[in-house]
């Protein structure tokens, strides 16, 4: 167990950019708001427009401060997407080099001289993935998150408006949970895409991406143009398409969300991630059918790994 | 398997090709705790692919012990006790100092933290100091720093001092002899530069096209090969003796012999005793042609 925190350790070391990405991320969109803010203020003073109709929600009773409180929860939301879209370039690349990069510069002789086993690497590496890279993106748009509040709060006020009582309607608690317990189930889902990625990042002689990225595409264009000469293909109720990518794009945050009753116009945003529609993706079988084959892939990886150290370059 | 005491590498019919060249050809070797072994051979004779099967890192054929165990099957359980240094361009550049003794420290139970930190205080490296920060020469150091603080039997150097000036390069192997080389350990080594090591192994193999062409001990060797400065007179006489190999030098031939008596090579001219450089060149003949 120590040894495998020791590992993922080491791939933090290794890649800063599983907290810099969501950092730099988050900022940018604080610096915009706050840029956005700013302008808006100035353009209105010059026009001599009483400025605040944005923040007219809270001189609307009741149903203005539930909207305007919905409205902090949606940006809770976005700001953890926004990292997202961070997270899913991060492991994708971090994924693909991971058990090339090592044998690219031949520094896998050197962690092979130490007594760790091929599966503790290996795993260790898939749990970074899988729970450390989103980890650290949802405690960083989480503050960034808090810190948004805290402008609007003093925006508002500068307004002479009190924020206070919509931010006291707002669930940032529950929809931290919420989001934390998105975390075991994406990685659940994130696994076939672990797998395989990881599977030809032990395999590759060269050029890991290749092999993971352009494979798959020529599959598929194969497959549609044998489908258009009417020759033996895959189709019907299995979409080919939508295995390869679920081979390629699982790392996507909530990118499974699709597979729940998940619905942006619901009335609370809150509710909309509630556990027990969230958790409704762990009866379907595209969760579990995800799972084996990715943990078959990750088996296939072990192996490659304990054979596979020379690279072309 | 049953394995002598004291034996810590037992190796029988290894085989290994690469394609269709024969990268070990029926390697059987026997290494015993205690002892220096320098492993010597030409570019792509089989030096590193015995030492992969060896520290578990490669596939092959026959039989195998490294300390009682199968590498094939046991290299994390083997690499508590075996400790290997790779050439220096292994270390992962990226890496801090402090990074790797916490690592080391963590997942290895025969690492002494204190050991390595005084092996590194003999040295310009800081513990903040990144691996591209340091040369070469202190990229090895450190390296051998971390594995002279592990409590290894069997240390496998391959080119350890690979691109290392002369300094260096004495310092490593004088390092290795001190501070880390005892009765209960063991070195494999290879290198190309067979002169500076020679005074410090005990046991030579030499290893050419995947076959072992000679295993002896320093001892056996200088038993077994004399070489003799002959007149020219004499040079007819000392052919007729199957010399292993004959070169000219100021007018005078100098003649290698493999096992003939030393009275007989006496009366012929004066007596030295060879050089690894030499034995090695006039065994290794036409091995390029």
């Amino acid at each position: 167990m120590n040894t495998l925190l020791l590992l993922m350790k080491r791939e933090y070391w290794e890649h800063r950019s599983f907290v810099w990405t969501p950092v730099w991320i988050t900022s940018a969109i604080l610096i915009l708001t706050l840029l956005t803010t700013i302008s808006a203020e100035i353009f209105a003073g010059r026009a001599g427009i009483p400025m605040g109709f944005t923040l007219d929600a809270l001189r609307y009773g009741s149903a203005g401060l539930a909207e305007f409180s919905n409205g902090f929860d949606l940006s809770q939301l976005m700001f953890a997407a926004a990292s997202c879209i961070g997270v899913f370039a991060v492991s994708f690349f971090y994924l693909l080099g991971s058990l090339y990069d090592d044998r690219r510069d031949r520094s896998v002789l050197f962690w092979k001289s130490l007594p760790i086993s091929d599966t503790a690497t290996v795993a260790s590496k898939a749990l970074t993935a899988m729970l450390v890279i989103p980890s650290f993106a949802l405690a960083i748009s989480t503050l960034a998150y808090i810190a948004f509040v805290a402008l609007i709060v003093l925006w508002a006020g500068m307004h002479g408006l009190s924020a206070l009582p919509a931010v006291a309607d707002a669930h940032p608690l529950a929809m931290f949970s919420h989001l934390l317990l998105m975390l075991p189930i994406g990685a659940l889902w994130t696994l076939p895409t672990v797998g395989w990625l990881m599977f030809w990042s032990a395999y590759a002689r060269s050029k890991p991406f290749m092999w993971a990225v352009l494979l798959p595409i020529i599959a598929v264009i194969a497959n549609a143009w044998l489908h258009l000469i009417g020759g033996p293909h895959i189709g019907g109720d299995v979409s080919f398409v939508a295995i390869l990518s679920r081979l390629l794009f699982s790392v996507m945050p909530g990118g499974w969300l699709n597979a729940t009753s998940f619905d942006l116009h619901d009335r609370h945003i809150v509710d909309t991630l509630d556990p027990g529609r969230i958790g409704a993706v762990l009866g379907s079988p595209n969760l579990w059918l995800g799972v084996v084959a990715g943990l078959a892939l990750l088996a296939a990886a072990v192996w490659l790994r304990g054979r596979r150290i020379e690279t072309n370059v | 398997m049953s394995t002598p005491m004291g034996t810590i590498v037992h190796a029988r019919n290894l085989c290994k090709n690469y394609n269709t060249t024969k990268a070990l050809d029926a390697v059987s070797l026997d290494i015993q705790a205690g002892r220096i072994v320098g492993l010597i051979g030409p570019n792509g004779a089989g030096k590193t692919t015995a030492l992969k099967a060896i520290l578990g890192l490669t596939d092959f054929t026959g039989e195998l012990s490294v300390l009682g165990l199968d590498p094939r099957t046991h290299r994390p359980r083997l690499m508590e006790q075996v400790c290997f240094i790779a050439d220096v361009a292994v270390l992962p550049r990226w890496l801090r100092v402090r990074e790797a003794i916490e690592f080391v420290t963590g997942v290895h139970p025969r690492f002494s933290r204190e050991k390595c930190q005084a092996f590194l205080a003999r040295t310009k490296i800081e513990p903040h100091m990144r691996v591209r920060e340091l040369s070469k020469g202190m990229i090895a150091q450190l390296h051998l720093a971390l594995v002279m603080a592990i409590d290894a039997r069997l240390l496998v150097l391959d080119e350890p001092t690979l691109g290392l000036d002369i300094l260096y390069r004495k310092a490593f192997y004088e390092s290795l002899l001190t501070d880390y080389f005892d009765e209960n350990r063991t070195i494999i080594v290879t290198t190309h530069q067979v002169e500076e090591i020679e005074h410090i192994l005990t046991d030579l193999v030499f290893i050419r096209d995947g076959k072992i062409v000679l295993a002896a001990t320093m001892d056996e060797v200088g038993e077994r090969y004399a070489e003799v400065l002959v007149n020219p007179d004499r040079a007819q006489a000392a052919r007729a003796l199957n010399p292993l190999n004959e070169r000219q030098i100021f007018g005078k031939s100098i003649f290698l012999f493999d096992g003939v008596e030393r009275a007989r090579l006496a009366e012929l001219g004066e007596l030295h005793k060879p050089s690894v450089a030499d034995l090695f060149v006039a065994t290794m003949k036409g091995t390029y042609a």
